[in-house]
């Protein structure tokens, strides 16, 4: 097959977007875990907890509005028929959205009787923003099927990837805290690792069976050997992180940052998983990413733009996660 | 229930509720920038205390101009998936690299800004302080950009029923498109010189004289004074703009029906299409013809020429009207004020209660003006090109009624909120005067609470 544009352009896109895809649930599942986390702390470990993740929740978020915006600008077909299809989850994640980003400014600036409020509508927030993503990713992964079955289905994986984003959360704790809430933050990340795995289990597992297609595409030779490092390793990867809470946090505070990167790993595999099931199609076996395609002229300008502007973004994006290094302290304005 | 109509309200709330947010932050990070530079040259402390209490404002705003644009950015395709097929290849460039070059840089510099004043040198912090406006002020060109091509669509062509990029050049500059980002800059100006003036009043009536009162006041006040008189000339240029691409909002606006010569200025009237005239007028006569021609035997555009493509006449002819008389008032107010200032250094009480509630008249007025700017756009979601009532997607009725319902109650909710949490700051620092600790400029340690929380 030879190179040209208007074939490669549609699909550097989609790659495009499934990095932003998998950047924003790795960078935002942290501080959605966080708020979900709210629950089981008390009042001054929940300072400490919005100190980890005040200076970066604002940048992480962008990433959804990239991911949003490469699928609306390069796939204008395949957002109609998806944010469509997804009236209400898209809703009730905006709702929960608007609620805790709100909520992270307001509990610092009401008069301090009033700031348990917000601490409530930041946790709140934060679970029904992770809910709606998990529900529209299970009911994505079957095809957008909102029958019975699809919404069953998309409740379970609604409360895994809260579990898996409370894990993320706890995991940044470890690596941002010391001390007692460090402690807790470990047996947190035990306990949501459990319905983690779950989760990824069972969306592993329907995927094949939700569509004929892909279940050829994964149980054939040899693709099927090809494909077996990714559960493998996502599997010892879980085992392996499961063994470490009994020995986190470890003198000298080494490693901390390890169950955060591990975490980020399992996401990143079970996201090639999902990107190989799915490809080539955007709207699961109805519309291809070049059928949903934009122009490749008006491709060709925003992929110029991306090629300069990304690696700028990057590159201040670990500035700022730099600058911000190390335990975290009393946020404060000065 | 019609789910164009319920469509149409939802995107109207949203983006009502969205727009206030960034028209505060887009000009207050260039005053919180003034703020510290002034404080860099000088090394007065109350340039930072006035510093310290307004960028609480702005990371307030910013948190609910993000989440109000994210819900933007998906409303797109829940609402309205037609847009995007139809002029997809020209709104989504523009999309795309406000967020690639506004966004990222905003939401980046924005933490170093906001909590990073002792981890990073004072130039980094200054330097964050540009980039985060800097970042605010390109995101208002490209948006900008985008809906004023919605209004005058330029260096296009149409191919297989979809709009293809032919000039960008032309596409970005079209023709309404510098009148408009000017008209919006100042505005945001305006705004929030009159919020820094009228919070700063409120700390002046109860009693507060201290350094970083004044210095917040007289920076509102005498910005407003200055940028009024821009405005209302920027704001005719715009609106003689107009009268050239887009004579049917003109007509609406001026409420005139007949095209022709020596049409009069009409001050008050309830227009009716139905009968097509207008009741109970009050006018002067040769007055439009003289403001949009400069010559009384000018021609106006009449609503008769445009039967059934022209906008709604009752909501563009008032909201525009609207939009004026706030903007005379904020001459009076400002002006007025600037002279006390500067001649008797001392506000009167009844100007600085004036001021108060004239905190928020740069959101009536800009609201005011998108109102009469994008309901005169209709019956065109792009003029020309693609009309509101074939955008809209296949979502039922009764579910668009359920979530604009609870979009409401969230975003009066929200705003009152806000505004409480304005007044809370306004109070608390006119509580500490010029006694509060600076830790930051203290060169404190790291771990000491500051003032703000």
């Amino acid at each position: 097959m030879s190179f040209d544009w208007p074939t490669a352009l549609p699909l550097i896109f989609a790659g495009l977007m499934g990095l932003a895809i998998l950047i924003y649930v790795i960078l935002d599942g942290f501080d959605l875990g966080i708020g979900i986390l709210f629950a089981a702390a008390q009042d001054a470990e929940q300072d400490t907890m919005i100190a980890a993740i005040g200076p970066f929740w604002d940048a992480n978020e962008t990433w959804l509005v990239l991911a949003v915006g490469l699928l609306l600008v390069a796939f204008p077909l395949a957002h109609g028929v998806i944010l469509t299809a997804l009236y209400i989850p898209v809703f009730v994640l905006l709702v929960g959205l608007i609620l805790r980003g709100v909520a992270f400014d307001f509990r610092a600036k009401v008069p301090t009787e009033r700031k348990h409020r917000w601490n409530r509508i930041f946790f709140l927030g934060s679970l029904i923003a992770s809910l709606a993503q998990g529900y529209m990713l299970g009911v994505y992964v079957l095809g957008l099927d909102v029958g019975f079955g699809g919404v069953a289905f998309g409740v379970l994986v609604a409360f895994c990837l809260a579990a898996a984003y409370a894990a993320m959360g706890a995991a940044w704790v470890i690596y941002k805290t010391e001390g007692e809430l460090q402690k807790k933050a470990v047996r947190w990340l035990r306990t949501t690792l459990v319905l983690t795995a779950l989760g990824m289990a069972a969306v592993s597992l329907a995927t094949p069976f939700a569509s004929p297609r892909i279940f050829d595409k994964w149980f054939v030779w040899p693709a099927m050997l090809y494909l077996s490092p990714l559960p493998i390793l996502s599997a010892l990867l879980f085992l392996w992180l499961w063994r470490q809470t009994f020995h986190l946090p470890k003198p000298g505070d080494r490693h901390s940052l390890t169950p955060f990167l591990t975490l980020a790993t399992i996401f990143a595999l079970g996201f090639a998983g999902l990107a190989w099931s799915f490809y080539p199609f955007v709207v699961p076996d109805r519309l291809t990413i070049w059928q949903a395609a934009s122009a490749p002229e008006s491709l060709a300008i925003i992929l110029a733009g991306t090629v300069v502007v990304l690696p700028v973004i990057i590159f201040y994006s670990f500035y700022a996660y730099r600058v911000f290094g190390g335990k975290a302290t009393d946020l404060t304005y000065d | 229930m019609d789910p164009l109509i319920l469509s149409r309200m939802q995107f109207g709330a949203n983006i009502s509720f969205h727009i206030l947010f960034p028209t505060i932050t887009i000009a207050l990070g260039w005053v919180l920038l003034f703020f510290k530079l002034r404080y860099n040259a000088t090394n007065d402390s109350a340039w930072m205390r006035a510093y310290f209490t307004w960028v609480k404002v702005f990371a307030l705003s910013f948190a609910m101009g993000v989440v109000s644009g994210v819900t933007m950015s998906f409303q797109f395709g829940t609402n309205w998936p037609h847009y995007m097929e139809k002029v997809g290849n020209i709104a989504g460039p523009l999309l795309a690299y406000e967020i690639l070059t506004a966004f990222f840089l905003e939401a980046a510099f924005l933490g170093i800004m906001l909590f990073g004043f002792r981890r990073v040198s004072n130039r980094i912090h200054t330097l964050a302080t540009v980039l985060v406006a800097g970042g605010t002020t390109l995101s208002a060109f490209w948006i900008i950009a985008l809906n004023s091509w919605m209004q005058t669509p330029a260096g296009f062509e149409i191919r297989d029923g979809v709009a293809h990029a032919v000039d960008w050049w032309a596409i970005v500059f079209n023709p309404s498109m510098p009148y408009r980002l000017v008209h919006m800059l100042l505005a945001s100006g305006l705004t929030v010189s009159f919020l820094i003036a009228g919070l700063s009043a409120l700390r002046y009536l109860t009693g507060d004289r201290s350094e970083s009162m004044w210095k917040a006041l007289r920076t509102g006040v005498f910005t407003a004074a200055i940028l009024i008189p821009i405005q209302i000339f920027a704001g005719d240029q715009h609106g003689l703009n107009t009268l050239e691409h887009q004579p049917q909002k003109i007509a609406a606006m001026e409420a005139n029906w007949n095209t022709g010569p020596n049409v009069p200025l009409v001050l008050f009237a309830l227009p009716d299409e139905a009968a097509k005239e207008n009741r109970f007028e009050i006018a002067i006569p040769d007055g439009a013809s003289v403001v949009l021609r400069h010559s009384t035997s000018g021609i106006v555009p009449g609503l008769n020429d445009y039967p059934g493509n022209h906008p709604p006449v009752f909501p563009i002819f008032w909201s525009f009207r609207i939009m004026v008389g706030t903007g005379v008032l904020m001459l009076l107010v400002s002006w007025s004020a600037a002279f006390f200032l500067k001649r008797r250094h001392s506000l009167p009480k009844p100007l600085a209660m004036l001021m108060v509630p004239m905190a928020l008249s740069g959101w009536l007025a800009t609201l005011a003006g998108w109102y009469t700017t994008e309901i005169g756009r209709q019956p065109w979601l792009v003029t020309g090109v693609l009309k509101t009532a074939d955008a809209v997607g296949p979502v039922a009725g009764s579910h668009v009624a359920l979530t604009l319902t609870i979009y409401l109650i969230l975003y009066v909710l929200l705003l009152i909120a806000y505004l409480g949490v304005l007044v809370h700051l306004a109070l608390k620092a006119a509580k500490d005067g010029d006694n509060s600790p600076l830790p930051g400029v203290l060169n404190a340690p790291m771990s000491q609470p500051a003032a703000g929380e």
